[in-house]
C-alpha cells in the first residue's frame, strides 16, 4: 500500500504516532512525480525546494492542530502562488515568475500546514474540456496515456489519480473540476457560487467560476472544503454564510433520502455504458434506504448554447487585461501601442482563447447586446428555475457527470461544437450556482472511470457530501488504482 | 439574424485587440458562424417576461469604506513589467 491511499486522517493519525514524517510525504510526492510525470504531464511548475525546507520544518514542529498538517497538495496553475510561477498554461504569462500575492485560497491553506508540491496543468485559461488547450506539453490520463484527462483542471485530476499528490485544487467554470475528476476517477467537488473566494483565482467567468478540491475520497474531500470555504472581503462576490463541518455530514445515513434523476440526464447522448452504471447506483441508494424517482430539466438542452455565450462574453472583458503592460509576453514586433496590444494578446494567446474572445467581444458588441448576450441571461434564468423547482421536493438531483467516459487524444480537438457538448451535463449546475460533486461509480469495458454526479441545493454541500459519501462506502470503486508505473 | 461575415471578424478583432491572419479570418468566419448558429436554437424560447440572471446569489453593492492599505510596493508592481523606466511601465508611443 502506497502513502497516498491512506486518508488525510490515517496520515495525521500516522504522523501522530511518529510512524511517518511529512518529509517521507513529500519523498512520495517527488518519487512518483519522477517515476510517472513524464508520461503524464500533470505539472507546469514543481515546488521541490521550498516543500523540502517546509516538510523539515514541519517535522521538527508537530502541530496537532492543523488539519492538513504534512499533506502534499498540487494547486491548478490559475491560482496565485506568491512566488511561484502561475502561468493558467498560456505562452502570455510565460514569464509570470511572481504573482506578488497568494491567492485566498492559498492563505487559508497555509494556515493548516500541507505542502504545496507544485503548480498544475490545464487548459489555457481554464478554456477547455481534454487538457489539449494547454500551451504545454497536454496532461495524459492515468488510466491510460492515449485518452485525455478531462479539463480544464486535467492535471488537478490526473496528479490525484496517479498518486502524485493526495489533494489538489480545481476551479470549475463549466465542469472542470467535475469532468476530469470523472475522467481519472477521483472525487472532485464545485462549491456553491459565492462559498469558496475567487480572490487570486485568474478570472475567466466571474459569474461563473468557483474553486474546489479533488481528491481520492469523498472525507478528504470535505475536509479540504472546510478549510477552503468562508466569506471573504477581498472578493464582493464570496457569500457571507455560515460554513457547516462538512466532515461531521459524513453520517453514512440516507435512510429517506430523496433523490431526483433528470430524464435528460439519462438520454440519447449519454452512452448506454454510462446509464447502466448510473441505474446501478441507483441501486445502491435503493438499499441504503434513498428513494428516485424521474424529474425533468426541460431547458438543460439550451445550457451549452447559454453558457459558451454568458461565460465567453465575461472571458472577452476579464482577459482585456492582458495588454503586455504590466506583466506576461510583449510582442517584440511591434511599433505603436495598439499594434503592441494586438500582436502582444496574439501571440501570446492560443485557438481556443481567441475564439472564445473574439465569440463574447460579438455577443457583447453594440447590435448584438441583446440578441445573444442578454437572451442566455434570459435563458439562464429559465435554467435556474428548473433547479429551484426540483429542490423544493427533493434533497439532491443525481446523473452522470459526462455523457462517455474519457475519449482519446485528439478525438475531438477538430470540431470545437463537439468538444463543448461533452460538458451538456455539468453546465447547468454552474449556471444555477448550486453545488455538484463527481464520484467514481464503475469503470467502462476499456477500463476507464465513469463518474457520477450529485447535485444539492445552494449551499447545501454537506447533504450532497452526505449522499457521494454513502455511496462510496457501499462501493469499492474508489479504491481502483491506475496501473501506471506499477500499482500506487 | 444572419451569419457573421468577414468583415464583422475583422472588425470584432479590432475591437476584441487582436491581431488576426486572412487564414485566421478565414477560419473565424467559419467557426464563429458555426458557433452563432447553433446559440441561435435559444430563440426556441420565449424569454418576454423573464428577468435576465446576471448573477444567482442575491447579494447587491457589496461597500466598505475606502483607506489606504499596505499593498505591493511600487518594485513589486514593476518586477513583472515586459518593459520598464525610471520606476514607470515602459510602452511604444501613443501618439501617431
Amino acid at each position: 500500500m502506497a502513502l497516498f491511499d491512506f486518508t488525510i486522517k490515517e496520515l495525521e493519525e500516522k504522523l501522530h504516532n511518529k510512524e511517518i514524517t511529512v518529509q517521507d510525504l513529500v519523498d512520495e510526492s517527488f518519487n512518483r512525480i519522477k517515476e510517472v510525470d513524464g508520461e503524464v504531464n500533470a505539472f507546469l511548475t514543481l515546488n521541490e525546494e521550498n516543500a523540502r525546507t517546509y516538510a523539515k520544518e514541519l517535522d521538527e514542529k508537530e502541530d496537532a492542530a492543523a488539519s492538513l498538517f504534512g499533506i502534499p497538495a498540487g494547486i491548478k496553475d490559475n491560482i496565485m502562488t506568491k512566488g511561484l510561477r502561475t502561468t493558467c498554461a498560456s505562452q502570455f504569462l510565460d514569464n509570470f515568475e511572481d504573482p506578488l500575492y497568494d491567492a485566498t485560497v492559498m492563505e487559508k491553506l497555509s494556515k493548516e500546514k500541507p505542502v504545496n508540491i507544485g503548480k498544475l496543468n490545464m487548459d489555457e485559461f481554464a478554456m477547455g474540456s481534454s487538457n489539449e488547450n494547454s500551451s504545454y506539453t497536454p496532461t495524459r490520463n492515468p488510466w491510460n496515456t492515449d485518452y485525455v484527462p478531462g479539463g480544464s483542471s486535467g492535471g488537478s485530476a490526473a496528479s490525484v489519480a496517479a498518486g502524485e499528490v493526495l489533494f489538489s485544487l480545481g476551479s470549475d467554470t463549466g465542469g472542470s473540476i467535475r469532468q476530469p475528476a470523472a475522467f481519472c476517477g477521483v472525487v472532485g467537488m464545485k462549491p456553491t457560487y459565492g462559498r469558496v473566494s475567487r480572490f487570486g483565482l485568474v478570472a475567466f467567468a466571474s459569474s461563473l467560476d468557483q474553486i474546489g478540491p479533488i481528491t481520492r475520497t469523498v472525507e478528504d474531500n470535505a475536509r479540504v472544503l472546510e478549510v477552503i470555504a468562508g466569506h471573504d472581503k477581498m472578493d464582493a462576490t464570496s457569500a457571507n454564510v455560515e460554513v457547516p463541518k462538512y466532515t461531521e455530514a459524513l453520517t453514512n445515513d440516507v435512510k429517506g433520502l430523496k433523490i431526483a434523476v433528470p430524464k435528460e440526464y439519462l438520454a440519447k447522448g449519454v452512452s448506454p455504458e454510462v446509464r447502466e452504471h448510473i441505474m446501478n447506483a441507483l441501486k445502491v441508494y435503493e438499499s441504503l434506504g434513498a428513494t428516485w424517482e424521474e424529474v425533468s430539466l426541460p431547458h438543460s438542452k439550451y445550457a451549452v448554447a447559454t453558457y459558451y455565450l454568458l461565460s465567453s462574453s465575461e472571458a472577452s472583458a476579464n482577459l482585456a487585461r492582458f495588454d503586455g503592460v504590466r506583466y506576461g509576453v510583449r510582442s517584440e514586433n511591434a511599433d505603436n501601442m495598439i499594434d503592441m496590444f494586438k500582436k502582444s494578446r496574439s501571440e501570446g494567446f492560443g485557438q481556443e482563447v481567441k475564439r472564445r474572445i473574439m465569440l463574447g467581444t460579438f455577443a457583447l458588441s453594440s447590435g448584438y447586446y441583446d440578441a445573444y448576450y442578454k437572451k442566455a441571461q434570459k435563458v439562464r434564468t429559465l435554467i435556474k428555475n428548473d433547479f429551484d423547482k426540483i429542490f423544493e421536493d427533493y434533497d439532491v438531483v443525481v446523473g452522470p457527470t459526462t455523457p462517455t467516459p474519457a475519449f482519446k487524444v485528439g478525438e475531438k480537438t477538430d470540431d470545437p461544437l463537439t468538444m463543448y457538448a461533452n460538458d451538456i451535463l455539468t453546465i447547468p449546475v454552474n449556471l444555477a450556482g448550486v453545488p455538484g460533486i463527481s464520484v467514481p461509480c464503475g469503470f467502462s469495458g476499456e477500463g476507464l472511470p465513469i463518474g457520477l454526479q450529485i447535485i444539492g441545493k445552494h449551499f447545501d454541500e454537506s447533504t450532497v457530501y452526505r449522499t457521494a459519501h454513502a455511496f462510496e462506502q457501499a462501493t469499492d470503486h474508489h479504491t481502483k488504482r491506475p496501473q501506471i508505473g506499477g500499482a500506487k | 439574424m444572419a451569419d457573421i461575415s468577414k468583415e464583422q471578424v475583422k472588425h470584432v478583432a479590432h475591437l476584441a485587440r487582436l491581431a488576426v491572419t486572412d487564414e485566421e479570418v478565414e477560419q473565424l468566419t467559419e467557426e464563429l458562424g458555426a458557433i452563432i448558429h447553433y446559440a441561435e436554437q435559444l430563440n426556441e424560447l420565449d424569454t418576454d417576461n423573464v428577468e435576465p440572471t446576471t448573477h444567482v446569489l442575491d447579494i447587491k453593492n457589496v461597500m466598505r469604506k475606502d483607506e489606504p492599505r499596505e499593498w505591493i510596493t511600487q518594485e513589486e508592481a514593476l518586477k513583472n513589467a515586459p518593459d520598464k523606466k525610471d520606476g514607470q511601465f515602459r510602452v511604444p508611443s501613443i501618439l501617431e
